[in-house]
């Protein structure tokens, strides 16, 4: 089985040769296919979960590539794929038709749908609807989890493999406002938290078969914060990272054992970023924490209240992370201490968190306006800006150089 | 089994030998998939095999979602999106005839007569134009919610020549527009477009009861307070969950209490315990109201409250939740129920806690009881037709 990993996708593995080795010929092709169409972008802010994309991204929004009519709402990020963009919408009255939409990355067509009748509660704050959760990738499938706690797991040509129904099955785990965390891929196990006031927990689903390898209780409170994951040196998945509003619990991803354990709080709105081995969680503002060999607890590596979030996930680039407060101030620290270089001024609110690529950040805010921000080393500036004329609340992708913007109505796509 | 067993109606025209017993077999393993992943393997093999039958078997695929639980619904769903993506991908054609069929018949599943109608749409979009006006008070919320939308049009367009006209013809084209304002308030389940309607309707000089149109009940017994401090009182057992004596008395969070009327004339139904009675901090209430059916049947109670609630209907617990100020919104709890021939009596547990912030202290709740399409089912006391909102 493919690994969702952070390499480039032209780096293929013996592991993966020797996949391709036993596919059919036409599959052969399809494989091939997917490792030849540039670095992929397989989950909620990137693969590695800190905002940051392999490849340099556009330095303005020049270049429109494409721009697709979506048939629903949605706040949930686009993935992509193989060459294919995937994102999720709902529609309807009581936003209970829920859809799954791939687009051709290079033109911009529909290349297939799936709709699906939402089987949990489709309330949410009006601001949000159901289509909140980003999908997640391994490369050969996608798995798309809605505020209704219903997950499908389909392959990328749109052929159902899967079909969970957790809203249906726990209908107390769900919330008033909606609920928004997004599944990540480790090790072969989809992991979701099902977090609310009235049930709370999370699931490590094997990808392959849709069926439960592990459950563990959590927090009985609403939590809108999405799992992330922890990999050794040589990319290996070493664990899932559970933030809640008591902290961060890191666990297995094939067995869902406890590994370790960060009982000091944390946000239940804004996820962590990781690097090298570090998280960085909304914490006291921002706590760096380091797992320690055989010890329950993690290494505080540092804290600093400075650097709260507002909405916003932190991104990190290089040696440094971003965040943006709840005043729209973008502030950009050390990964090592956590000193502020320098902060700048942007106009918000932001509910997207930013993404980045190169020296480049991108920031969308409430009211659509798009902004590109060099990242220096004295200080930030905005060196490009779109006025998209409609409200998002999506995070962007970036993949093979593009730059990918959702709002309830439309998906853009801009090219280097 | 044979196809006939598995789907609950045949498909209209079309004859249950036609996909043959693989095809019954399949459909029979997807509707068997159960809560927690229970059959999922074995049901995405059959979807496969099913899907690679091709649009042969789409009318029964269609007609298993009459027997679907709401999982298996969703992987035929998916069947039939898949088989009629890649016959028309091939330059297939999709069976028209029988997808008019299969809408037209109302026995079957409102779900797939709605993907039915979509199918239609793909292949025969003019055939399924011309169904949406005999809609308009479908089984099906999302069909019958185009043919309303239709009336609300023709009633705008003629509101528009309201506002140009004069004299007697005036006066006949706002006869015109409130019938088919009325029209569309017949059909109409969903808030937005029963907004729609009503407004207009209103200032047109035509008086419109929203909770006689939803199904609100508004008479209510309530009794309480009962404890509920440091968040005891949802689960605590108190004397109206072992009986409903509307005579009876009992020891309450601060003294005696006794059941009392309580009634609501707020136009979406909403009992304000806090306005009404007081906003116990702490505190739990039971509230209970009689619902005459003439008969046997499925219906929905749908209720919204900011609080924490739980629900009986003749003495046997539904469903409860515990949240508190998340909102609370027009069917935010839609509880499947079976009503009995006869009285019913529903009993509804409401709890507010003790957050002390301004945003924390909503005490309240409405409900309602509808068909599974939104449309209101009134309660029907013997000697009494057509009900009163549950009065």
């Amino acid at each position: 089985m493919l690994k969702p990993d952070r390499r480039s996708s032209l780096a293929i593995s013996g592991r993966d040769l020797s996949l391709a080795a036993r596919c059919s010929v036409p599959a052969v092709a399809v494989c091939a296919a997917l490792f030849l169409t540039g670095a992929d972008w397989r989950q909620f802010r990137g693969n590695e979960s800190n905002g940051q994309a392999a490849d340099a991204g556009p330095t303005s929004f020049d270049k429109l590539a494409w721009k697709a009519e979506l048939p629903g709402r949605g706040l949930s990020a686009p993935v992509v794929v193989g060459g294919r963009v995937v994102l999720t919408a709902s529609s309807g009255h009581q936003q209970d038709r829920l859809h799954v939409l791939c687009f051709d990355d290079d033109t911009g067509n529909l290349a297939w749908e799936r709709q699906f009748w939402a089987t949990g509660r489709t309330q949410t704050h009006p601001k949000i609807c159901v289509a909140s959760s980003s999908p997640a990738s391994d490369g050969r499938r996608v798995f798309a989890q809605f505020s209704t706690n219903d997950v499908a797991c389909l392959d990328l040509d749109g052929n159902l493999l899967w079909f969970r129904t957790l809203g249906y099955d726990h209908p107390n785990a769900n919330n008033s406002l909606g609920m928004a965390s997004s599944p990540v891929v480790a090790d072969g196990t989809l992991v979701v938290q099902v977090e609310s006031d009235a049930e709370a927990f999370a699931l490590g689903i094997d990808a392959e078969s849709g069926l439960d390898r592990w459950r563990v209780d959590r927090p009985q409170r609403s939590n809108w914060t999405s799992p992330t994951v922890l990999r050794d040196e040589g990319g290996r998945a070493t664990a899932v990272l559970l933030q809640s509003s008591r902290g961060v619990q890191a666990v297995e991803p094939q067995s869902g054992k406890e590994l370790w354990a960060y009982r000091e709080g944390a946000s239940t709105v804004e996820s962590s970023a990781l690097k090298d081995g570090v998280t960085y969680v909304p914490s006291h503002g921002l706590t760096a924490l380091r797992p320690v060999e055989s010890s329950d607890a993690p290494e505080m590596l540092w804290r600093s209240n400075r650097l709260g979030p507002g909405t916003a996930s932190p991104v990190i680039v290089g040696d440094r992370v971003y965040v943006i407060n709840s005043a729209g101030v973008l502030i950009a620290a050390s990964l090592t201490d956590g000193e502020i270089a320098w902060r700048l001024r942007i106009e918000g609110p932001h509910t997207s968190s930013p993404v980045a690529a190169g020296e480049l950040l991108y920031a969308v805010n409430e009211e659509g306006t798009a902004r590109i921000i060099r990242l220096g080393r004295e200080n930030g500036e905005v060196v490009a800006e779109s006025v998209l004329g409609e409200t998002i609340l999506a995070t962007p992708a970036l993949a093979s150089g593009a730059l990918y913007v959702r709002s309830d109505g439309r998906l853009w796509k801009y090219a280097r | 089994m044979s196809l006939v067993l598995v789907v609950a109606i045949p498909f209209s025209g079309g004859s249950a030998e036609a996909s043959g017993p693989d095809a019954a077999r399949l459909l029979e393993t997807i509707n068997s998939v159960g809560p927690d992943g229970a059959g999922v393997i074995e049901a995405g093999r059959a979807l496969r095999q099913l899907t690679a039958a091709g649009p042969a078997v789409l009318p029964d695929v269609l007609a298993a979602i009459d027997r679907a639980n709401p999982r298996a619904a969703n992987y035929l769903r998916a069947a039939a999106e898949t088989i009629a993506d890649r016959a028309l991908a091939a330059g297939q054609e999709l069976p028209a005839g029988r997808l008019l069929a299969f809408v037209e018949d109302r026995r079957h599943d409102p779900r797939a007569r709605r993907l039915a109608f979509e199918l239609l749409r793909r292949v025969d979009n003019a055939a399924a134009e011309r169904l949406v006006p005999s809609l308009l008070t479908d089984p099906s919320g999302e069909l019958r919610r185009e043919a309303v939308q239709r009336k609300i049009e023709l009633a705008e367009g003629l509101m528009k020549l309201h506002a140009l006209a004069d004299g007697p013809q005036r006066a006949a084209i706002s006869e015109l527009a409130t019938g088919a304002y009325r029209a569309a308030l017949t059909g109409a389940v969903d808030d937005d477009q029963v907004k729609a309607i009503v407004g207009p309707l209103r200032k047109l000089g035509h008086p419109v009861d929203l909770r006689e149109h939803f199904g609100f009940i508004t008479e209510w017994q309530v009794i309480g307070p009962f404890d509920h401090r440091g968040g005891i009182g949802l689960d605590a057992v108190y004397p109206p969950e072992r009986e409903i004596d509307f005579g009876a008395e009992y020891d309450g969070q601060l003294g005696r209490v006794r059941w009392q009327p309580i009634s609501t004339g707020h136009e979406y139904g909403i009992v304000d315990i806090a306005k009404q009675l007081e906003n116990y901090k702490g505190s739990c209430m039971y509230l209970a109201a009689e619902f005459h059916s003439p008969e046997r049947r499925n219906v929905q109670v749908r209720l919204g409250t900011p609080n924490s609630w739980k629900l009986w209907l003749n003495g046997r617990f539904l469903f409860g939740r515990e949240e508190y100020h998340r909102g609370m919104k027009l069917d935010q709890y839609p509880v499947e129920v079976e009503l009995q021939a006869g009285r019913n009596v529903i009993l509804f547990k409401i709890c507010q806690n003790e957050q002390d912030e301004d945003w924390a202290q909503r005490y309240e709740f409405q409900l309602r009881v509808c068909d599974p399409s939104g449309a209101a089912v009134r309660s029907q006391p013997p000697g009494q037709v057509g009900g009163g909102g549950g009065r």
